[in-house]
């Protein structure tokens, strides 16, 4: 069971507020949805490597050329809220 | 010209404008015209652009004889896929007004001038198999009003399947393509994972998205898959490998195929009438030439457990970056971190929020081995059961979802039984093979997939095999309503 202190606990590791109600549903629903995962642990895996990339592609790399790309008024273009050249943002805390 | 162009195939209408007998405005003014007369009804797409489509179209006959084959035929473009200055919202509210800068790729490949017809509804951030995850409302199937078109390409498959274009773009990451392409009656193909660009494509699970054609035949798939197929420097995962002509071997029937369904895909959970249909297809493919068996995918049951653990830890990643910050929703608030908490809870719905809790948990101090790790050696296993199964098998057939389309609202409390709907589906993005699920026939008068898979990068012998499959299938493309 997840107790509603770890929901509470990851909803900040993500930063998403929760209201009260949501996190009594989220509890429920996550451990549902974890008992129905649980399956995989009954596998013995632990000689085999992990897949991260389904290619096994390894590093790809480019020249470090400069090039163009956005200009800085675009880039700054769909912000919320900006300062003379910069996003602006509230308070650090 | 003929009567009507919404008659055609995609195809079949391109090679009309390349003939000099219809223009591409012409198509364009067809495809807005139907789309204002069912638009209402459908909710396939979350913004329409009959402007910027007449402007394109008129560009494309401006460029007559330098022009690809593809580029005369309206489309129609999921709403996760960027397209510069035509709003973008991915579901989402906290998209809401996102213009994007620059487009997509796959659809700078396809042409300068895309004829796009509007933007489709889809679930949030491409999360869910039915659209009722998108926060402009679900969309309807054609088939029947009161039931879901599937997803997350829903708006994608319910366009293409009403006449809203002849053809569209759809993302797959654990079937958002093939399921929804199979619950609307038509053709949808999932190809091999980093043949198409991911670059502008608004990331769900980086490790499993593709960008895959959503068509009213195979040979349209063959098509738009050529348009938009390639390299992509600015994707580090997309694949530095030749794009050959998937129309050349496309009518070279059966012969010498070894074509095989996994039993494991076959049994529980699978509707007793979509089961009838996909062996009627697999005993039509014997009479006609194929050589048919069974092959089993010992894991394939793991699949969709570690599907939802993958899948939600690379998004709990991925929409890190919706932060009030650069673009998008925000919630004003004093402080930073408040900022951060408001815009995403008043931003994000139900799905997100419950997929991003999953995989922060499941990547959390202490049970990022038991979860995350395990998911991915899973992964590994998935992987070699198919690499066996196509040491000896050209193509592994199953249906491509359990069931047909569901009613609006049956399974929207019910994440476990929504998750199920993907599980024919996920295997294939779990190990990055290309999949294509082609109209079957019918079950309760709904539309059934059939799902073929290849190894990687098989896509023409793929795509040979699902031509023939529609033929045998005999069901061929019906507009609706």
């Amino acid at each position: 069971m997840i107790s509603e202190e770890q929901v509470r606990h990851v909803a900040n590791l993500a930063r998403l507020g929760l209201t009260d109600d949501e996190i009594e549903k989220m509890g429920g629903q996550l451990d549902a949805i974890l008992d129905s995962i649980e399956k995989i642990q009954e596998l013995d895996l632990a000689e085999v490597p992990p897949t991260a990339n389904p290619l096994d592609l390894s590093n790809v790399l480019r020249s470090d050329e400069p090039r163009p790309e956005l200009a800085q008024e675009e880039a700054l273009s769909p912000a919320p809220e900006r300062v003379d050249d910069l996003f602006a943002v509230p308070r650090i805390d | 010209m003929p009567d009507n162009l919404l008659d055609l195939t995609a195809y079949g209408l391109a090679r009309e404008v390349e003939a000099g007998e219809v223009s591409a405005s012409e198509a364009a003014e067809v495809a807005n015209a139907r789309t204002g007369e069912v638009e209402d009804e459908i909710n396939a797409l979350v913004t329409i652009t009959p402007g910027l489509a007449l402007e394109r179209a008129e560009a494309v006959d401006a460029r007559n004889g330098e022009r690809a084959l593809w580029e005369g035929v309206p489309l129609v473009v999921k709403d996760v896929l960027s397209t510069r200055g035509v709003r973008t919202t991915c579901g989402s509210r906290i998209l809401e007004n996102f213009e994007p800068l620059y487009d997509a790729s796959a659809l700078l490949n396809f042409g300068e001038d895309l004829i796009i017809v509007g933007k489709a509804n889809c679930d949030e951030f491409a999360m869910g198999s039915s659209t009722e995850n998108s926060a402009w409302g679900p969309s309807r199937n054609p088939w029947d009003l009161g039931r879901v078109p599937g997803g997350s390409s829903g708006g994608s498959a319910a366009a293409v399947a009403a006449g809203e274009g002849w053809w569209a773009l759809g993302t797959d990451t654990g079937g958002s393509v093939r399921q929804p392409a199979a619950l609307c009656g038509i053709v949808g193909l999932k190809p091999t994972y980093g043949r198409v660009s991911r670059h502008g494509l608004i990331a769900f699970a980086s490790s499993l998205d593709v960008v895959g054609p959503m068509t009213r035949d195979v040979r349209d798939a063959a098509l738009l898959l050529q348009a938009i197929a390639g390299h992509d420097p600015r994707d580090s995962t997309s694949a530095n490998v030749e794009v050959p002509d998937y129309l050349a071997n496309l009518e070279d029937g059966l012969e010498g195929l070894r074509i095989v369904a996994v039993p494991e895909l076959m049994g529980e959970g699978i509707e007793p009438g979509v089961r009838e249909v996909v062996k009627r297809v697999a005993r039509g493919l014997e009479s006609a030439g194929a050589e048919v068996g069974e092959a089993s995918l010992p894991h394939s049951g793991y699949g969709l457990p570690a599907y939802y653990i993958i899948a939600p830890a690379e998004v709990s990643s991925n929409l890190a970056r919706f932060d009030g910050v650069r673009y998008g929703l925000r919630v004003p608030e004093d402080g930073v971190h408040e900022m951060y908490r408001k815009t995403r809870e008043e931003g994000f719905g139900d799905e997100a929020k419950r997929r991003i809790m999953l995989g922060t948990y499941a990547l959390s101090s202490g049970y990022y081995d038991a979860y995350y790790a395990q998911a991915q050696k899973v992964r590994t296993r998935i992987i070699e059961d198919f690499r066996a199964a196509f040491a000896r098998y050209d193509v592994l057939l199953s249906p491509t979802a359990p069931s047909v389309a569901f009613r609006i609202g049956e399974k929207v409390d019910d994440p476990l039984a929504m998750y199920a709907s993907d599980i024919c589906a996920v295997p294939a993005n779990l190990a990055g093979i290309p999949a294509i699920s082609i109209p079957g026939g019918l079950s309760e008068g709904l539309p059934v997939g059939v799902q073929l898979m290849g190894d990687h990068f098989t896509e023409p012998m793929l795509l040979r095999a699902a031509r023939a499959t529609e033929q045998v299938a005999d069901f061929p493309f019906q507009m609706k309503p």
